[in-house]
C-alpha cells in the first residue's frame, strides 16, 4: 500500500533504530560468547589439556610369561602353550544369535561355554571381548579366521595358557594355576595390578602358589591411546616386563612316573630322598589327578568325583598325610636309649608277649612273644616289648627330642601346599594341649610310634635318610633357579655317636637280609645295592580285650578304612647310602606284605635309573616282577599317550 | 515505501544484477562453508568422505540456489511469503502424519532424493510472513493488540507443532526469531516487557510442574536442563556430552592442537561430532585463534546484513534481512554457547558448518532473499 513519506520515515527511524539495539545485543551476545571462549581456552587451557590426555592415554598391562618348571634332568614338568581362543565383542557383532548360529557351523561349541558367554555378554559393556570357545585346536581356529568377514565381532585369540605335560604325576608336587578369584584377591594385601588382568592366572596350590612370587614375573605396560569407548587406537610406548623365573626341582619325573604308576590307585605315598644331597627324587601320592583339568576349569561332575572318593584324590599325602608311624619309628626308641648309654646292642629283655606297665597289659603284635631278644633281634622282628622296656627306662621326652633331632615333629619348609608338621609329644606338650598328667602308657605308645605320636612320609624319609648317613639331611625340592643352583641339604653331622648308628643300620639290614626279618621277601639280592629297612604297621583303631579275646581280626576281614596302614622305611646300597625310602599305604595291611614290596621297587629304579633287571629280585619272585614290570610300562605308555593327545 | 513504489526503472536488470549482489556476503558465506568443510574433513580422519564431499556438494548446490534467489525480484519473493508459510505449517503437519523418526524426533519427510526437515524451512517462511506482514499493514495498526494478536499466532501455530515433535531448540530458534521481527517493525515495547515477564513465570512453572500429573516437558528435556545446571553430577551420564565438549574446547588452548590433531574428536570422545559438536573440533584444533576467527566471520556476516538492511528502501526487504539474520545469530549463539556450557544441549547445529542438508540448503536459500532485497533496492535515478 502507498504510505505517506512522514509515516514511513517513523517507521524507518522505529525499524532503524532497533535493528541497531538488536544488532548491538548481538555483537554483545558474540563478544560474550569470545570472553566464555577466552576463559575455557586461554585460562583454564591447562586444566583440560590434562583432562583430555587422562581421556585418550591409557596404561594396559602386558601380562609376564610364567616361569617353566623342569624336572632335574630338563624334562618340561610346566610350562606355557599358546592357546587359541574364540571372542565375540556385542557391539561389532550386531545380530548375536546370527552370528553365533553361523559359528557353530563352522565349529563345536560347548553348549554349557555358550550359556555363561550369553550371561556375561548381558553383563559387561558391548565393546569388551567375551570369550566363547578356549583351547580350540589349530584346525578350527584357521577355519574361524578364514571365514571371520562373514563372522562380524568374532576374533580369534592368541593366549598363553599352563600346561602340566606329565599330568597326574606331578600333580601334588606342581599343583596348578587357575583364574585369580575374588577370594585370591581379598586375601593379598595391596594386590598387584597385573592380577586384575582378565583371565590371568596364578598358582592355586603346589609349588605353583607356594613359589608364585618367583614364577609369575613383572608385568610390563603399554600406553595406548584409547577412543572414547575404551578401543586401542595406537600404541604410543611400552616397557617390557620380566618373565617369572625358570625353576628346576630335583624331582626325577621318569622316578616320580614310575613311583606313581607303582603305586596305582591305592590310597598311598612314596618318597625318594637322596641321602648324599637332601634331594628329593621322587615325591608321590596317589591316586593322583589331572592338574590340567583345573586351569582349564574342571566340570562340576569331575570335581564331585575327585571329592568324593574314598582315596582322597586331592590330598597330598606324602607332604600333607600324617599317621602313627609304628614300628618305624623304633629305630628312634632305640637311638635314645643308646645315646643314654641306658642299654647296649647285645643287652636282652624277655618277651612272653606283653609287658605289664602300671596294671595294664601292653601286647606285642606276635601273642606268644618272642623270647630273648636283643637290639637287632628285636628290630629284625620287631618286638613290642622290648621297646616298652626301652622307652620306660628313657622316658618321652629323651625320645621325643631324639626324634625331632632325626627330623620327626618338625616342619620341614619344601614349597608344596599343606607341609604337615607332624608330632613328637612329650610331657609339656600334653600338658599344653590337653590339660592332663602324661601317662606310662603314653611312653609305652610312643615307644612304637602309636599312641600321639604322627609322622609325615617326607619326615620318614628325612628320617631315614639320616639314620643312614649320620647328617642333618634336608629335603631339597628346588634345584635351581634361572640356573642358579640352589643351597643343597647335605647338612652337618648329627653328632650321635657313630657306633650306636651303626647298630642300627645293621639291625636294619637285616630286617631286610635276614631270614627272619620282617622284610626279608622284599630283599634286593644284587650285592652292590643290598637294602636296609624297616617295617611299619600303624593301627587306626583301638583293639578292644574283647576282639583281642575273640582274636585279632585279619585285616583281611575288616572294612578298608579301618584296616592298619602300613609303612616301610628303608636306604640302600647299605654301605654307601644313596637314596631313602618311605612308602605308605594308607589302610594296606602289614608294613612286611603292603609296603615294604612297593619300597623295593621303587628302591631298584632309583638305583638302577632305569627298570631294574630281574638279576636283582629273589629267584622266586621274578616271574611275577617280570609280569608286573611289562604292565606298569604298559600303562605308562597309554598314559603319555593321553596326556599328549589332550595337550 | 512499498514494492509499489519501485521505480523499477532504477533497479539493476538482467545479468547486472550479478554486479549488484552483497559479494563481501557472499565471500564470507564461503569462507564460513570452507571451515565447515576442513573441519569435516578433519573428523572424518583426514577424508573427504563421508561428510566433506556430500558438504561440498551440497554448498554448491545452496550457492546456486542462493544465486537463483537473488536474480528474482524481492517484490515477487514478498509475494510468496504467504504461500510459503501455508505450505511449511502444511508439511510440518505432514511430518506429525506421515515423518520419519529418527533420533528419537519425528523431524522429516523423506521425498526420496533428500530429506526435507520442515521445521528448517519454517525458520524463515516464519520471518517471510511477518516481514511481509509488516510491509503490507499500516503504521498506526502496529501496537494495536489485535494486529499484534495475529502474528503472535503466526508465530505459534509452527512453534508448537515443532514442539511436539518433539524439538525444543527449533521452537525456541522460531519464538525468538519470530519476536525479534515483531519488535524490528516496532510493536510497542511493552509488549515484549509482559511476554518476557510471562515467559519467566512460565519457566517457573515448567520447573514446578516436574513430577506432577502436568508435568510439562519430557523427561530427557528436564535431565537436558539438570546437566546443563550442574554437568559434572554425572559426568558419564547425561553431562558427558557437555564435559567432553569443555574438555576439547579448553584443551585446544591458545593456538590449537594442529589441523587433525584434536583427540577428543578423534578418538570419538565427542558425541555428534560432525554436526552439533563440530565447534569443538574447531577450538581443539585451530585454539582460541581458530574460534574467535569463526565468530568474526559469523559476526560480519550479521553486520553486512544489519548494513545491507539499514539501506533497504522498504519494509519487505528490511525486515526479512534483519530477520534472517537473527536467526542466523540464533543458530550460532545457541550452538556455541550449548558447546561452550552455556546453554543446556537442545540439538541446534552450528550454520554453515554443521554436516546437514536442509539446514545448509534453506539457509543460503535464506541468503539468497537476502541478497535480492540487496540487488533490487532503488539507487537513485539515473
Amino acid at each position: 500500500m502507498r504510505r505517506n513519506p512522514r509515516e514511513l520515515d517513523l517507521l524507518n527511524r522505529v525499524s532503524g533504530r532497533r535493528a541497531l539495539l538488536l544488532g548491538g545485543l548481538q555483537l554483545a551476545f558474540a563478544g560474550g560468547l569470545a570472553m566464555r571462549m577466552r576463559y575455557l581456552q586461554v585460562e583454564q587451557a591447562d586444566q583440560f589439556r590434562l583432562l583430555a590426555e587422562e581421556n585418550r592415554i591409557n596404561i594396559r598391562l602386558i601380562p609376564p610369561a610364567r616361569g617353566k618348571i623342569f624336572d632335574r634332568n630338563g624334562n618340561v614338568l610346566a610350562q606355557n602353550v599358546q592357546s587359541y581362543r574364540i571372542v565375540i565383542v556385542r557391539e561389532d557383532a550386531g545380530d548375536v544369535d546370527q552370528v553365533l548360529d553361523k559359528l557353530s557351523g563352522l565349529i563345536t561349541l560347548d553348549p554349557e561355554d555358550l550359556e555363561r558367554a550369553r550371561a556375561e555378554m548381558q553383563r559387561s559393556p558391548p565393546f569388551l571381548p567375551v570369550t566363547l570357545a578356549d583351547r580350540i585346536d589349530w584346525a578350527e581356529i584357521s577355519r574361524v579366521a578364514v571365514n571371520t568377514p562373514a563372522l562380524p565381532g568374532i576374533t580369534p585369540e592368541v593366549g598363553l595358557t599352563r600346561v602340566y605335560p606329565r599330568g597326574a604325576d606331578f600333580a601334588h608336587v606342581i599343583g596348578y594355576v587357575g583364574p585369580v578369584s575374588d577370594y585370591d584377591l581379598s586375601r593379598i594385601e595391596d594386590p598387584e595390578p597385573v592380577l586384575r588382568i582378565p583371565r590371568f592366572q596364578i598358582g592355586k596350590v603346589g609349588l605353583e602358589a607356594r613359589r608364585e612370587d618367583m614364577l609369575r614375573g613383572k608385568a610390563g605396560a603399554k600406553r595406548v591411546e584409547v577412543n572414547a569407548t575404551g578401543r586401542v587406537m595406537r600404541e604410543l610406548d611400552r616397557r617390557e616386563g620380566q618373565p617369572g623365573a625358570d625353576l628346576q626341582l630335583s624331582v626325577d619325573a621318569e622316578l616320580q612316573g614310575y613311583v606313581q604308576a607303582r603305586l596305582g590307585d591305592e590310597s598311598a605315598s612314596a618318597v625318594v630322598i637322596d641321602c648324599e644331597t637332601g634331594d628329593l627324587r621322587a615325591i608321590a601320592s596317589a591316586p593322583s589327578f589331572d592338574p590340567n583339568l583345573f586351569v582349564r576349569g574342571i566340570s562340576v561332575a569331575d570335581y564331585r568325583a575327585l571329592t568324593e572318593d574314598l582315596h582322597r584324590p586331592l590330598a597330598s599325602k606324602s607332604v600333607q598325610g600324617v599317621y602313627p608311624p609304628g614300628s618305624t619309628f623304633k629305630m628312634i626308641t632305640a637311638m635314645a636309649a643308646l645315646e643314654e648309654g641306658l642299654i647296649g646292642p647285645d643287652d636282652t629283655v624277655w618277651c612272653p608277649g606283653y609287658l605289664e606297665v602300671s596294671g595294664r597289659r601292653f601286647h606285642c603284635w606276635r601273642r606268644g612273644g618272642h623270647g630273648h631278644v636283643d637290639l637287632q633281634n628285636s628290630l629284625k622282628q620287631s618286638c613290642d616289648v622290648y621297646y616298652y622296656d626301652l622307652a620306660l627306662k628313657v622316658g618321652i621326652d629323651k625320645i621325643s627330642a631324639m626324634a625331632r633331632r632325626f627330623g620327626l615333629g618338625e616342619r620341614h619348609d619344601i614349597p608344596m601346599s599343606a607341609v604337615a608338621a607332624g608330632l613328637a609329644p612329650d610331657r609339656a606338650w600334653k600338658q599344653r594341649v590337653h590339660g592332663k598328667e602324661w601317662l606310662i602308657g603314653d611312653t609305652a605308645n610312643a615307644a612304637i610310634g602309636q599312641g600321639y605320636t604322627l609322622a609325615s612320609p617326607l619326615q620318614l624319609a628325612v628320617m631315614t635318610a639320616r639314620l643312614a648317613t649320620g647328617r642333618n639331611i634336608m629335603p631339597r625340592l628346588i634345584k635351581s633357579i634361572d640356573g642358579i643352583e640352589q643351597p643343597g641339604g647335605e647338612g652337618e653331622p648329627l653328632g650321635v655317636n657313630e657306633n650306636n648308628l651303626r647298630t642300627l643300620r645293621r639291625a636294619m639290614y637285616a630286617v631286610s637280609n635276614d631270614r627272619r626279618g620282617t622284610a626279608y621277601g622284599s630283599r634286593i639280592i644284587e650285592d652292590t645295592f643290598r637294602m636296609a629297612g624297616k617295617t611299619g604297621t600303624s593301627q587306626v583303631r583301638n583293639i578292644t580285650a574283647a576282639e583281642r579275646a575273640a582274636g585279632v581280626t585279619s585285616n583281611a576281614d575288616l572294612p578298608w578304612d579301618r584296616r592298619d596302614h602300613a609303612l616301610f622305611v628303608c636306604f640302600a646300597p647299605y654301605d654307601k647310602p644313596k637314596y631313602a625310602v618311605t612308602v605308605v599305604i594308607e589302610h594296606g595291611g602289614g608294613g612286611s606284605s603292603a609296603a615294604a614290596p612297593v619300597a623295593r621297587d621303587v628302591m631298584l629304579q632309583a638305583l638302577y635309573g632305569d627298570t631294574p633287571p630281574l638279576a636283582a629280585y629273589p629267584s622266586k619272585d621274578r616271574n611275577r616282577i617280570k609280569a608286573q614290570q611289562e604292565r606298569l610300562h604298559r600303562e605308562r605308555l597309554r598314559a603319555q599317550q593321553e596326556q599328549s593327545g589332550r595337550a | 515505501m512499498s514494492y509499489l513504489e519501485y521505480r523499477v526503472k532504477s533497479t539493476p536488470s538482467g545479468l547486472r544484477k550479478v554486479l549488484y549482489l552483497n559479494w563481501p556476503l557472499a565471500l564470507l558465506l564461503i569462507s564460513v562453508a570452507g571451515v565447515g568443510v576442513l573441519m569435516l574433513y578433519s573428523v572424518a580422519g583426514g577424508s573427504f568422505s563421508p561428510w566433506a564431499e556430500p558438504q561440498i556438494k551440497r554448498f554448491a548446490l545452496g550457492f546456486a540456489v542462493m544465486l537463483t534467489v537473488a536474480m528474482v525480484p524481492i517484490w515477487f519473493w514478498r509475494n510468496m511469503a504467504a504461500l510459503a508459510y501455508g505450505l511449511s505449517v502444511i508439511l510440518l503437519i505432514g511430518v506429525e502424519l506421515f515423518g520419519s523418526v529418527g533420533m528419537g524426533a519425528q523431524r522429516w519427510i523423506d521425498l526420496g532424493f533428500m530429506r526435507l526437515q520442515p521445521s528448517e524451512l519454517t525458520k524463515i517462511t516464519l520471518v517471510m510472513l511477518l516481514a511481509a506482514y509488516y510491509d503490507w499493514l499500516p503504521a498506526e495498526r502496529t501496537s494495536r493488540p489485535l494486529w499484534v494478536l495475529l502474528p503472535v499466532l503466526f508465530i505459534l501455530i509452527p512453534t508448537a507443532l515443532v514442539l511436539k515433535q518433539p524439538d525444543l531448540g527449533t521452537s525456541i530458534l522460531l519464538l525468538a526469531a519470530g519476536g525479534a521481527v515483531m519488535f524490528l517493525a516496532g510493536v510497542h515495547w511493552a509488549y515484549f516487557a509482559a511476554v518476557i515477564a510471562a515467559g519467566i513465570g512460565l519457566v517457573t512453572a515448567v520447573f514446578e510442574s516436574r513430577g506432577t500429573p502436568w508435568q510439562m516437558l519430557k523427561d530427557y528435556q528436564y535431565r537436558r536442563i539438570d546437566t546443563f545446571l550442574d554437568p559434572g553430577s554425572d559426568p558419564l551420564g547425561a553431562g558427558y556430552h557437555i564435559t567432553q565438549s569443555k574438555i576439547a574446547l579448553g584443551s585446544g588452548g591458545w593456538a590449537g592442537r594442529g589441523f587433525m590433531q584434536g583427540t577428543q574428536s578423534r578418538l570419538n570422545f565427542l558425541p555428534e561430532k560432525h554436526t552439533d559438536f563440530i565447534f569443538t573440533t574447531l577450538a581443539e584444533e585451530f585454539g582460541f585463534i581458530g574460534g574467535i576467527s569463526l565468530l568474526t566471520l559469523y559476526a560480519l556476516i550479521i553486520l553486512f546484513c544489519i548494513a545491507s538492511a539499514l539501506g533497504a528502501r522498504d519494509r519487505f526487504s528490511s525486515l526479512v534481512t534483519l530477520g534472517i539474520a537473527v536467526t542466523f545469530f540464533l543458530f550460532f549463539a545457541v550452538n556455541m554457547s550449548m558447546v561452550m556450557g552455556l546453554a543446556p544441549v537442545v540439538g541446534v547445529p552450528l550454520p554453515m558448518v554443521s554436516y546437514g542438508g536442509s539446514a545448509m540448503l534453506v539457509l543460503m536459500a535464506a541468503f539468497g532473499i537476502v541478497q535480492s532485497a540487496h540487488v533490487h533496492r532503488p539507487r537513485g535515478s539515473h
